[in-house]
């Protein structure tokens, strides 16, 4: 290979010298396998950054409070130099958005590039979470109907109306996934003529459900046993399809909150590999290039010490430390099976008989799109990495007065270790389980939902203002009650105050 | 392949609507916050913004989330010392736990309040909001007319200072243009002819001589049209537009007697900011005139107004008289709009009440937009308030309040300026 001529080291950029690094981190990439959506990279400033930041990193978000309320606290920590700006945001959406920021130097953006315009950008095609759970090409397309039916329903039934609607869905976001069943893929076009149809039809639907005619009382007894019929862990679909007095537009508000939510659900789930995999990649592309001759040794210095900044993992007991650094356990932990691939001790071979000597590049890819956080750590964590880590479970009981280090690295820890650390990722572990099992139709209507605790781990106390907000959306009683000892206890609930709409 | 995109001259304030959707969200929070702030301020000072305190609490927006207790299991890195089975001491609950899967809201209680800066005009707008300017409109219309002079084209007459240069030689061109045509197209034609005849072989001495004794007589005329001519002369022409008068002056007076101690002198001072403040919103230029009296008045600047220490009895009138004669002076009730703020604890000379209130009524109120009195006392009203309590009943554009700690300003000055719809019916 003729070898080819050093690439400028900057420090400042310009467009072309963007253009060359990203030509040769997208030849590496490829040549590594890495199948990406198309690019498209935009260089921001930092209030630009600030503005995304607070949109929670949608590049259309409809309007509300909240995110004004997350600009002004990002902008005020900025400005005392509290924080520093995330080098890049990065959009899940084809084509795959980056964000690059203006202040960045050339080893920077070129890092970021290889980060998010080839790590993350093929994890989020490659994955199958994202797969399954999120549809990139229309995700733009939806955010857009979504900020501009809000900003018509502000204008048809008042900003008011409209926010209150709203805060009460996203008190209830983190229950409006379906967990279990797929979402459909539907593009824009669709979705309008949907909504419209939807909107007519699910009102008579409604009303019907609701109607309670005397004559009705044979049917009436039949159906008392319960609805719904199996308990439902979607409330705010739930809500959307059952509740009884909202209007065709609130419900359409519940729907977009619901769907949003939806699209954030495989990026709670796949931190530890998302970032993981992103670290490794850039690290691996700019190495690489680097062993070409196109990356100078001042590059390389700078582009380091930014990489061990991101990937470090403070101990237990540094002041810095606050909790497992996601970056350090992904890029450790896919550093670590291509050296199980290439290099593997007898232990290695103990352990991973599958993947011990075969193709890295392949099993890595295997790794990227079949797992999440929490199956890939209790797949992948290898005895060296608990070792490196020097990993230790604590088990923590209220009841005692001393916590109990239940297992450290070593010999007899390693499986019960992995098992406590890939629980410490299961979103059913560390979300509340909140499930609807009544709604009394042909009664008082009222609404219960039931907490069932994991590890005898109690609801905090903003569940009673969730109830109001649930209340606000069901506008009949709500309660949540808990198990406790084989019988029902209401730990909180909303009376409803406005009796007469009932009748 | 990848498509580089440069957004940086695109909008940066794409956060604007939600910033304002927050302000307006929270605005009875941070209306109280702003009513704090006021209490803190310099007199003059309008530049700045203000920063607004929100306890976080009422900031938050709940979710369904796990709380405190329960059996915990976490996994640490970077142990150094212990072994399986160790029973450690529980640490004390803020470190340790909490963060691991990036819920701060985990560990809600010891946050700080949300605290964050707004501008100038945000913090006016909030201060000054539902309030309003009384009897502004209809007075502002019928009288307080000043003229600006604006250009408005071109006119063939006016004073020499006027002449417009450019418009005028442009006139001039084309009146020489216009008025030569015909003789240019002469000369040419004779020209012409001049050189055909010269050019022949035959002698043409008398023709010539008649050819060029035209062109003579055409060059003249041509040289004859003037080059300028009253004519062409262009001046720039000025109308007069009428627009509303924006000139405020501000009359504050104050008790400076021996029973006026220094924390009620803050309060007026207070309550004088804050109606400073509310006139900038409306006037671009505002002047203010100090007054302070005992038995006598005096004009005086702000330090002096607020600082100096004088004792003596109170005759009030004094302060009036003199702010009769300042407007006599300086301020003509037709070009300046005027309002009066007097602050007193009530004290005054029994005898010169009905003096004051034949003096509002004669001179001031006629020539005031608004003249608003405050007492600042904790005792009973004496005959001052008795007297301007008359003159409230007749003049609509006077008020009084009476403030007894610092904390009624604020209100007592929105119960002052609020939209009043009773006026109008």
């Amino acid at each position: 290979m003729v070898k080819k001529k050093m690439l400028s080291d900057g420090p400042d950029w310009t467009f072309e010298l963007l253009d060359q690094y990203q030509t040769e981190i997208a030849r590496v990439a490829k040549h590594y396998k890495l199948d990406t959506y198309k690019n498209q990279i935009e260089v921001i400033t930092a209030e630009q950054m600030m503005d995304a930041y607070a949109s929670v990193g949608m590049p259309i978000g409809y309007n509300h409070w909240t995110y004004g309320k997350k600009f002004i606290q990002t902008e005020q920590n900025y400005k005392r130099g509290q924080m520093g700006l995330a080098y890049e945001i990065v959009i899940n959406s084809d084509p795959c958005i980056s964000y690059l920021m203006e202040e960045n130097s050339i080893t920077m953006q070129a890092l970021v590039m290889a980060h998010a315009c080839y790590g993350h950008n093929s994890f989020f095609k490659g994955n199958y979470l994202f797969k399954s759970w999120t549809d990139a090409s229309s995700i733009i397309d939806y955010l857009l109907f979504a900020k501009n039916y809000i900003a018509k329903c502000e204008h048809k039934y008042g900003i008011d109306e409209v926010e209150s609607c709203l805060d009460a869905c996203h008190a209830l976001m983190n229950h409006g996934v379906d967990r279990y069943k797929r979402p459909q893929k539907i593009s824009l076009e669709e979705e309008f003529k949907r909504q419209t149809a939807r909107e007519q039809y699910l009102q008579s639907q409604v009303n019907t459900l609701w109607r309670t005619l005397p004559a009705d009382k044979q049917i009436k007894t039949k159906h008392a046993d319960n609805f719904p019929k199996e308990p439902q862990e979607n409330i705010l679909y739930f809500i959307e399809k059952n509740a009884p007095l909202l209007k065709p537009w609130q419900r359409e508000i519940v729907r977009i909150v619901r769907k949003v939510s939806q699209y954030f659900y495989p990026q709670k789930q796949t931190q530890v590999m998302n970032e993981g995999w992103a670290c490794f990649w850039h690290y691996t592309i700019l190495n690489h290039l680097y062993d070409e001759g196109l990356l100078s040794d001042q590059f390389m210095i700078e582009f380091l010490h930014n990489h061990t900044n991101v990937v470090a993992q403070p101990d237990y007991n540094s002041p810095y430390y606050s909790g497992i650094n996601p970056y350090a356990l992904g890029f450790n932990m896919f550093i670590d099976i291509k050296r199980i691939c290439e290099a593997p001790t007898e232990e290695d071979k103990q352990w991973f008989p599958d993947i011990a000597g075969s193709d890295w590049l392949e099993t890595l890819h295997f790794a990227m799109e079949n797992f999440k956080d929490e199956s890939f750590i209790s797949q992948f964590l290898s005895p060296k990495l608990m070792r490196d880590f020097k990993l230790f479970h604590i088990h923590d009981d209220e009841k005692e007065n001393f916590v109990e280090i239940a297992a450290i690295h070593n010999e007899s820890g390693y499986q019960a270790l992995r098992t406590s650390l890939s629980n410490q990722y299961n979103l059913s572990n560390i979300e509340p389980n909140i499930q609807v099992i009544n709604a009394d139709v042909s009664g008082d209507r009222s609404l219960t939902l039931k907490y069932t605790p994991h590890s005898e781990i109690p609801l905090a106390e903003s569940s009673e203002e969730v109830m109001k907000h649930l209340h606000y959306l069901w506008q009949f009683d709500v309660k949540l009650v808990e198990e406790h000892h084989g019988e029902e206890k209401v730990i909180a609930q909303c009376p409803a105050v406005e009796k007469e709409k009932a009748s | 392949m990848a498509n580089f995109i440069d957004r940086r001259l695109n909008g940066k304030n794409k956060s604007t609507v939600n910033r304002q959707r927050f302000i307006r969200r929270y605005k009875s929070q941070i209306k109280k916050s702003v009513e704090r702030a006021i209490n803190n301020r310099g007199v003059t000072d309008t530049e700045s913004g203000e920063s607004i305190t929100i306890p976080r609490k009422d900031l938050s927006e709940p979710v369904f989330h796990q709380g405190k207790g329960g059996v915990r299991d976490r996994v640490h890195p970077g142990n150094d010392q212990y072994s399986a089975g160790d029973r450690i001491k529980r640490p004390p609950p803020q470190s340790g736990q909490g963060s691991g899967q990036g819920k701060a809201s985990n560990s809600g209680e010891g946050e700080d309040d949300f605290v964050f800066s707004i501008s100038k005009d945000e913090y006016l707008n909030l201060l000054f909001e539902d309030l309003e300017l009384p009897n502004l409109e209809k007075n502002q219309l019928n009288k307080l007319i000043d003229y600006k002079t604006v250009r408005s084209g071109y006119c063939a007459e006016g004073v020499p200072a006027n002449i417009d240069i450019v418009k005028s030689l442009q006139g001039s061109v084309a009146r020489r243009i216009a008025m030569t045509s015909s003789k240019r197209k002469q000369l040419k034609a004779l020209q012409l002819e001049l050189a055909d005849l010269e050019a022949d072989t035959f002698d043409h001495v008398s023709e010539i001589k008649t050819v060029k004794k035209a062109i003579n007589a055409l060059e003249k005329k041509i040289a004859a049209v003037p080059f300028i001519d009253t004519f062409d002369l262009r001046f720039r022409n000025y109308a007069r537009q009428p627009i509303p008068t924006s000139k405020a002056v501000m009359f504050c007076l104050m008790d400076v007697s021996g029973s006026m101690d220094q924390a009620t002198k803050d309060i007026a001072k207070r309550f004088y900011i804050l109606l400073y403040l509310f006139l900038t919103r409306t006037y671009s230029t505002i002047e203010v005139v100090y007054i302070r009296h005992h038995t006598q008045a005096k004009e005086v600047d702000e330090q002096e107004f607020f600082y100096s220490q004088e004792t003596g009895g109170t005759i009030a009138s004094s302060a009036l008289e003199l702010m009769v004669e300042v407007i006599n002076d300086r301020y003509n009730p037709t070009e300046w709009n005027i309002y009066g703020a007097q602050a007193s604890d009530g004290d005054n000379w029994a005898d010169d009440s009905p003096h004051c209130y034949q003096l509002m009524m004669d001179k001031i109120m006629p020539a005031c937009r608004y003249f608003s009195y405050i007492e600042i006392t904790q005792r009973a009203h004496q005959t001052l308030w008795q007297q301007y309590e008359k003159v409230a009943q007749a003049k609509t554009h006077f008020a009084m309040q009476h403030i007894q700690t610092a904390d009624d300003i604020y209100p007592v000055f929105r119960e002052l300026f609020k939209k009043n719809t009773q006026q109008v019916a």
